[in-house]
């Protein structure tokens, strides 16, 4: 016998395979919610993919048209529901930038500080998802726990480990106990840092999770910039851009920290990128915890902010800003803006148009996962099927907000 | 006005809405700067070289969104917004064309890989057509869907409901039939510039000019 034999598939024998379709979701644990992608695969190397969102369109906006400023505003939790506090973020500056309305520094720290827990909490469900989506099952439980901790406080400030719609325009809805702020910071350092650096010790360096995710996705910092990347997506693409450094809102301008970014722009870096952001996060929410004023934390302008019970009890005025605000609710001046937050997932804007009535005319939401998720036929080309997860869980994507 | 309120700081409009209005010459149809946003509405079949004029000679790089607007008194009845930002400058404008139903946008595909799903957004619940963009699909709404939901004459409960058929092993698209109907209330204060009627008072209004 001759060695002198033309390569041959040990299952098909001459026959010749061609490209095949199959669907990815929208049924699947690794796509995130409803994602249904549509995959040409040649054997197992993608060939195209054709992500069909909208699955889980609630058509929020055209909602939002039909109510009151203060009743859009729970929408906004629900948009991304792994991180809410921070799209409530966006909404309430748009309308206070049209109002131009000033907030209490208290309630400012208050913002900043519960933004960047939702950031913490954001990035231990994706980085856990990620961890599990490649072939890791005990880190995701530990940092689940950590994640757990922060809806505890959540829970603590706003009534809803979820929901909280607790930003208001003008402030913050209630002030925090006292216990709270010193139990976040106790947490950090007691129970947080430990089990969080303890779970990332068996990641970061692991051989599995390196070979599934270093060089997978490779964009170039052109490609970023084109495809409309923000976030840690554009961090790992060694671009320093982060709206809370560049466009500093609430009382960012006052924060230090440092923006992490990736030296390779590959599904790694991204992962690295969102472990660094924790520990910027951390140094934001012990700075807030250190410098914050005692004060009001909300405006004291009775046209927008609702009056305090006991007030009420007193004051005619109180009482008939009370009812107005419960029925009416605040008048916007005609205008339009367009407000961008750095949420955990990118960037975060909100456009919109006024016409001077209690309602929005129009609220357009900037979800980040669109851009993202648009880019995963030029991001997978080439890999692998397997790949294709890992490229999704590094896009940290979730479809309430995709979708809207 | 001094500037009070919290939202996100970009770097100083002074200037820019001059030098831009200037470097996009008879394309601006007009501009406006309030609330701290620049705005520019350019001539619709230009908006590709107003982009590509921005991106290329005044450094925005990234087209972050593109949103639809309906505005059904008008004679053209959409809006559509595009919001820039330049990394370099630190700094955010937004570009505007006005069309309506029939007329097409000329697509910025070409300028911005991720303009597609952008434009099929706009497309997709305001009925605007783009030409030029190769994948004019819906993106959002169902498979099937009839209509584009965010325009304002688009009812908020639709026209269809589905629901699962045990019958047909399937789900069923049926008309919406709403037990009780959709009630929208009328909050705005009739002190406070609104110049409706009030149930009931039609008579007096009559009398009056007589």
């Amino acid at each position: 016998m001759s060695n002198m034999q033309l390569e041959q598939s040990p299952t098909t024998g001459d026959e010749v395979i061609t490209n095949y379709t199959i669907n990815f979701g929208p049924q699947h644990p690794a796509a995130h919610g409803v994602l249904r992608m549509v995959m040409e695969l040649d054997g197992e190397v993608i060939e195209r993919i054709d992500p069909h969102v909208g699955l889980l369109h609630r058509g929020t906006e055209k909602l939002i048209e039909n109510k009151t400023y203060l009743q859009a505003l729970p929408y906004f939790d629900r948009l991304d529901y792994v991180s809410p506090l921070c799209q409530e973020h966006s909404y309430v500056l748009a309308i206070e930038k049209l109002l131009n309305l000033e907030v209490p520094e208290r309630a400012q720290y208050l913002r900043v500080l519960f933004a960047e827990l939702t950031r913490i909490s954001n990035h231990m469900l994706n980085m856990g998802a990620h961890i599990l989506d490649v072939g890791a099952f005990t880190p995701n439980l530990w940092i689940m726990d950590l994640r757990e901790d922060c809806m505890n406080f959540f829970e603590r400030a706003s009534g809803a480990r979820m929901h909280s719609a607790w930003f208001r325009p003008g402030g913050v809805h209630q002030d925090v106990p006292e216990k709270l702020l010193v139990d976040i910071g106790e947490w950090l350092d007691g129970r947080f840092f430990p089990l969080f650096e303890d779970a990332m010790s068996l990641i970061m360096d692991n051989r599995i999770f390196k070979q599934r995710n270093v060089d997978i996705a490779v964009v170039s910092r052109e490609d970023a910039i084109a495809w409309g990347f923000s976030g840690p997506m554009i961090r790992a693409a060694g671009i320093p851009w982060d709206l809370r450094k560049s466009q500093p809102y609430d009382v960012y301008d006052r924060m230090e920290f440092d923006i992490p970014v990736g030296t390779n722009s590959d599904c790694y870096d991204r992962f690295m990128v969102r472990v660094k952001e924790i520990y910027e996060s951390a140094k934001i929410i012990k700075q807030c915890l250190r410098d914050m004023p005692e004060g009001p934390v909300a405006s004291g302008d009775g046209k927008v902010s609702p009056p305090k019970r006991g007030e009420m009890k007193q004051s005619m005025e109180a009482l008939i800003h009370h009812f107005k605000l419960y029925t009416e609710g605040f008048h916007v001046p005609a205008g339009e803006v367009y407000v961008a937050t750095e949420s955990p997932k990118g960037e975060f804007g909100v456009y919109l148009v006024s016409d001077g009535t209690n309602k929005p005319y129009r609220c357009k939401i900037r979800p980040t996962a669109f851009s993202h998720l648009q880019a995963m036929d030029m991001m997978s080309k080439g890999h692998m099927l397997p790949d294709a997860t890992a490229i999704l869980g590094a896009i940290d994507v979730v479809f309430g907000e995709c979708d809207r | 006005m001094t500037i009070v309120h919290s939202a996100p700081k970009f770097a100083s409009n002074e200037g820019v809405r001059d030098a831009l209005t200037a470097a996009l010459g008879d394309i601006v149809v007009s501009s406006k700067e309030e609330h701290g946003e620049i705005v520019i509405t350019v001539k619709r079949d230009e908006i590709e070289n107003a982009l590509k004029l921005l991106r290329d000679d005044h450094e925005y790089q990234q087209l972050m969104e593109i949103a639809g607007v309906d505005y059904p008194d008008r004679a053209e009845r959409f809006e559509v917004v595009y919001m820039l930002l330049s990394l370099t400058k630190n700094h955010r404008i937004m570009v505007k064309v006005n069309t309506d139903e029939a007329k097409p946008v000329p697509t910025v595909t070409t300028l911005w890989p991720n303009a597609g799903w952008l434009e099929r957004e706009v497309f997709d619940l305001y009925g605007v057509t783009y030409a030029g963009n190769p994948d004019l699909r819906r993106i959002l709404t169902d498979y099937g869907f009839e209509g584009h939901p965010f325009r304002k004459d688009f009812p908020l409960t639709g026209y269809t409901e589905l629901r699962y058929s045990e019958e047909e092993k399937r789900v069923v698209y049926e008309p919406v039939e709403l037990a009780q109907d959709l009630r929208q209330f009328d909050f705005l204060s009739p002190w406070e510039g609104s110049d409706y009627v009030l149930p009931g008072d039609e008579k007096a209004q009559e009398e009056g000019k007589k």
